[in-house]
C-alpha cells in the first residue's frame, strides 16, 4: 500500500511521476527499452519498430478523437502526406532526418488544418464522412500527381541519414523511432496538464459551455486538427525511412480503422491506452500467425483452417474488449495498479 | 451606476417570441435576480448576455459599451462569467481542472507551450494552481474533492464546483443560473451564504435566475420579473412582491392574500 504521499509544493503535486517508485519503474522500463535491440531477434526488432510508429500515429489520433472528441478517418491520409514528404526530400535534397521528419510533420499538420475545417459545423459521424472524402481525396492525389508522388510506383528513398550516419537497418531505425515515440508521449502528458489540453477536454465534455467560457471553438478545433496531423505526419515519415519505399496503397483506408481502433481498445482519451492500444493492435494480428505456426506440427491443415480465420479471431478479440471492457486496455492496467496500491487490503 | 443595461431586446425562434422588448438594468455590486414562471425566457435572457443567441432587436450595454458583435469567448475575457441551469461541468476533468479551465482567458500558454511545460508555461500553471487554490478552493470548502473526478461528486457539490470555475474566470458580472435549485435546505443555506460573500469579498455584481422565492427575497437588492418574454414588473424585493401583475403571473389570478402566503412562507408561519 502507497503511503506517505503527501506534497510540499504544487509543482511536485503537478509532475508528471509524483513518487520515487514511479520513477524507478520508468527508469526500469527505458532501461529495458534501450536493451531491447541488443537482446532480441530481428522479427522481435522489425515488430518492436512497428509498435513504436504505431504509438506515435495512435497517440496523435487519441489526441484528436479520445481527447477531443472529434473523430477523424483521415489518419492514414496524414500519414501518407507525411511520408511522401520525406520521401521527395530525401529524393530531392540533402536534409538529415529531424529536419526531414519536422517538415513532414508541418506539412501533414497544415492538410490537417484544411481537413479540419469543417470540423466547426459538423461531428461525430459527418465529421467521420467529411475526413474520410479526404482521406479519398489524398489517396487520389498520392496516385495522380506523378511528378512528385511517383505515381501507383511510388517512390524509393536513401536511408535516414545524420552527421554522416546511415540509418539502414531496423536495429539503427529502433533508435530513431522508439526515442521519438516517447518524446511524443512526454509532449502529450504535459499537453493535457496545462491549459491548451484542458481547453481539447473541455470541447469533448460540453462544446457549448466551453465556449461560453471563454474557448475559441473553432481556433482550438483547429489546433487539434493539427497537432493531430503532426504527430500522424511525423510517424508517416518514420514508415517511410523504415520502409524505404511509399507507395499509395501503403496507406489504404483500412489504416486509419486501424488507428481508430487502436484508440478505442486502448481506452479514448488516455496516453496509456495509446500504447496499449497500438501495441495490441499491431502485435495480436502477428501472435495469431505464430500460433498456427506452433500448431503446424500437431496439425498438418492448421495454416488452411488458420489463415482465413486470422481476421475473424482478430475481430472476435476487438468485439471482446469492447463488451467486457468497454473503457479499454487502460482500465485493465488501471485496476492491476490499484490492487497494488490497496495490498495487503482489499478494495 | 449600471453594469449591465438591457434595452428593447427582442429575440425569437421562428414564430415564438422568447423576449420581446425586454429592458432592465443590473445596478453595480448589487445581486440582481430576474425571476418568472417556467418558459418566461430567463435563460434565453442569459443566453443573449452571453452571446450565445442573437438577439433580433435591442441591445445589451456592458459597462457601458454595447456587446453586439462581439463573440462568446471574448465576452467571458471581459468579465461575464455564469454557471447553467443544468450543470455544465467538464464530466472527464477533475474538480481542480475543472476550476483551472475557467481562467483559461487569463492565460496566455500557447500550443508549444503546452507541449513543453517549460518556462513561462510551467510558471503560469503554478500560478493559477496558488490562486485557485488560495482564493477559490478553500473559499468555497471543496478542498477535500480537488482530485476527484467531478462525474463521482453529489449534486450539491457539482453546483458549487461550477460557481468555483464561474470565479475562476475573475468575473465583474457573475451570473448564476438557478443556483440552489434541487438543492436541501442546508445546501441551500451554504449556496446563498456563498453568494452574499461573494458580493462582498470579490467585488462582484450578481445576476440571478432563481426560482426559490424565499431565497430571492432574502439576498436580492434589485429584482426584475418576466412573463411570457416581457418583463412586468422592476424593483426592489418589497415592491415586486406587492405588484399586482407579478401576482398575477404567479397565480393566473388577483387573489393577493393567498399569493402573499406563497411568497413570504415565514411570515405565515409566524
Amino acid at each position: 500500500m502507497r503511503i506517505g504521499d503527501a506534497k510540499q509544493t504544487y509543482l511536485a503535486d503537478e509532475a508528471i511521476w509524483t513518487s520515487s517508485t514511479q520513477k524507478i519503474w520508468f527508469a526500469l522500463l527505458l532501461a529495458a527499452l534501450l536493451a531491447f535491440p541488443f537482446m532480441a531477434s530481428s522479427y522481435l526488432l522489425y515488430l518492436g519498430c512497428l509498435v513504436g510508429i504505431a504509438v506515435i500515429s495512435t497517440t496523435g489520433l487519441n489526441i484528436l478523437t479520445g481527447y477531443t472528441g472529434l473523430i477523424s478517418l483521415g489518419q492514414a491520409g496524414f500519414m501518407g502526406v507525411g511520408a511522401y514528404t520525406v520521401a521527395w526530400l530525401s529524393l530531392n535534397t540533402g536534409l538529415p532526418f529531424p529536419v526531414t521528419l519536422l517538415l513532414a510533420g508541418l506539412v501533414a499538420a497544415a492538410v490537417g488544418v484544411l481537413v479540419g475545417l469543417p470540423s466547426l459545423r459538423v461531428k461525430g459521424l459527418y465529421l467521420a464522412i467529411a475526413t474520410l472524402a479526404a482521406s479519398v481525396f489524398l489517396h487520389f492525389i498520392f496516385a495522380e500527381w506523378e511528378p512528385v508522388t511517383g505515381g501507383m510506383e511510388g517512390l524509393s528513398l536513401q536511408p535516414a541519414h545524420l552527421f554522416g550516419l546511415e540509418f539502414r537497418s531496423d536495429f539503427a531505425m529502433y533508435f530513431i523511432i522508439v526515442p521519438l515515440a516517447i518524446l511524443a508521449l512526454l509532449a502529450a502528458k504535459n499537453l493535457f496538464r496545462t491549459r491548451v489540453g484542458r481547453a481539447f477536454i473541455a470541447i469533448r465534455d460540453r462544446d457549448i459551455s466551453a465556449e461560453i467560457l471563454g474557448i475559441p471553438l473553432l481556433k482550438y478545433k483547429l489546433m487539434s486538427f493539427a497537432l493531430s496531423s503532426f504527430y500522424a505526419g511525423v510517424a508517416g515519415g518514420l514508415f517511410a525511412y523504415f520502409y524505404r519505399v511509399v507507395t499509395p496503397e501503403s496507406f489504404p483506408l483500412s489504416m486509419s480503422i486501424f488507428y481508430l481502433a487502436a484508440v478505442i481498445v486502448g481506452g479514448m482519451g488516455n496516453l496509456l491506452g495509446g500504447i496499449l492500444g497500438a501495441a495490441f493492435m499491431t502485435l495480436v494480428p502477428e501472435a495469431l500467425k505464430l500460433l498456427t505456426a506452433v500448431m503446424t506440427p500437431i496439425w498438418p491443415n492448421a495454416p488452411v483452417f488458420m489463415s482465413p480465420m486470422l481476421e475473424i479471431i482478430f475481430g472476435a478479440l476487438i468485439v471482446g474488449f469492447l463488451i467486457f471492457e468497454p473503457h479499454g486496455l487502460a482500465e485493465i492496467w488501471r485496476r492491476i495498479r490499484r490492487f497494488f496500491h490497496l495490498w495487503p487490503f482489499r478494495s | 451606476m449600471n453594469i449591465l443595461e438591457i434595452s428593447q431586446l427582442s429575440l425569437s425562434f421562428g414564430g415564438v417570441h422568447a423576449l420581446q422588448d425586454v429592458s432592465f438594468h443590473v445596478p453595480k455590486d448589487t445581486i440582481t435576480t430576474v425571476i418568472g414562471p417556467n418558459g418566461a425566457g430567463k435563460t434565453s435572457l442569459f443566453n443573449c448576455i452571453s452571446g450565445f443567441y442573437k438577439p433580433q432587436q435591442g441591445e445589451i450595454r456592458y459597462q457601458g459599451e454595447a456587446l453586439k458583435g462581439i463573440k462568446p469567448p471574448k465576452r467571458a475575457a471581459l468579465g461575464l462569467a455564469r454557471t447553467f441551469q443544468n450543470i455544465a461541468l467538464f464530466r472527464g476533468m477533475t474538480v481542480l481542472d475543472n476550476i483551472k479551465l475557467g481562467a483559461h482567458v487569463h492565460m496566455k500558454t500557447g500550443l508549444l507551450g503546452s507541449l513543453s511545460y517549460y518556462g513561462r508555461a510551467r510558471r503560469e500553471e503554478m500560478e493559477i494552481r496558488e490562486e485557485v487554490e488560495r482564493r477559490i478552493i478553500d473559499f468555497l470548502e471543496i478542498d477535500h474533492i480537488r482530485q476527484q473526478p467531478v462525474a463521482s461528486l453529489p449534486y450539491g457539490l457539482q453546483k458549487r464546483v461550477e460557481l468555483a470555475r464561474a470565479l475562476a474566470m475573475r468575473p465583474k458580472v457573475l451570473m448564476l443560473d438557478e443556483p440552489v435549485a434541487g438543492m436541501n435546505r442546508e445546501e441551500k443555506e451554504d449556496m446563498a451564504r456563498f453568494i452574499l460573500d461573494i458580493r462582498e469579498e470579490w467585488d462582484v455584481t450578481v445576476l440571478m435566475v432563481e426560482h426559490d422565492m424565499g431565497m430571492v427575497m432574502d439576498i436580492s437588492d434589485h429584482i426584475a420579473v418576466l412573463n411570457f418574454g416581457q418583463v412586468i414588473a422592476e424593483g426592489e424585493p418589497h415592491d415586486v412582491q406587492q405588484n399586482p401583475e407579478v401576482i398575477k403571473a404567479y397565480l393566473g389570478n388577483s387573489d393577493i392574500d393567498d399569493l402573499r402566503k406563497r411568497l413570504n412562507p415565514d411570515q405565515e408561519a409566524a
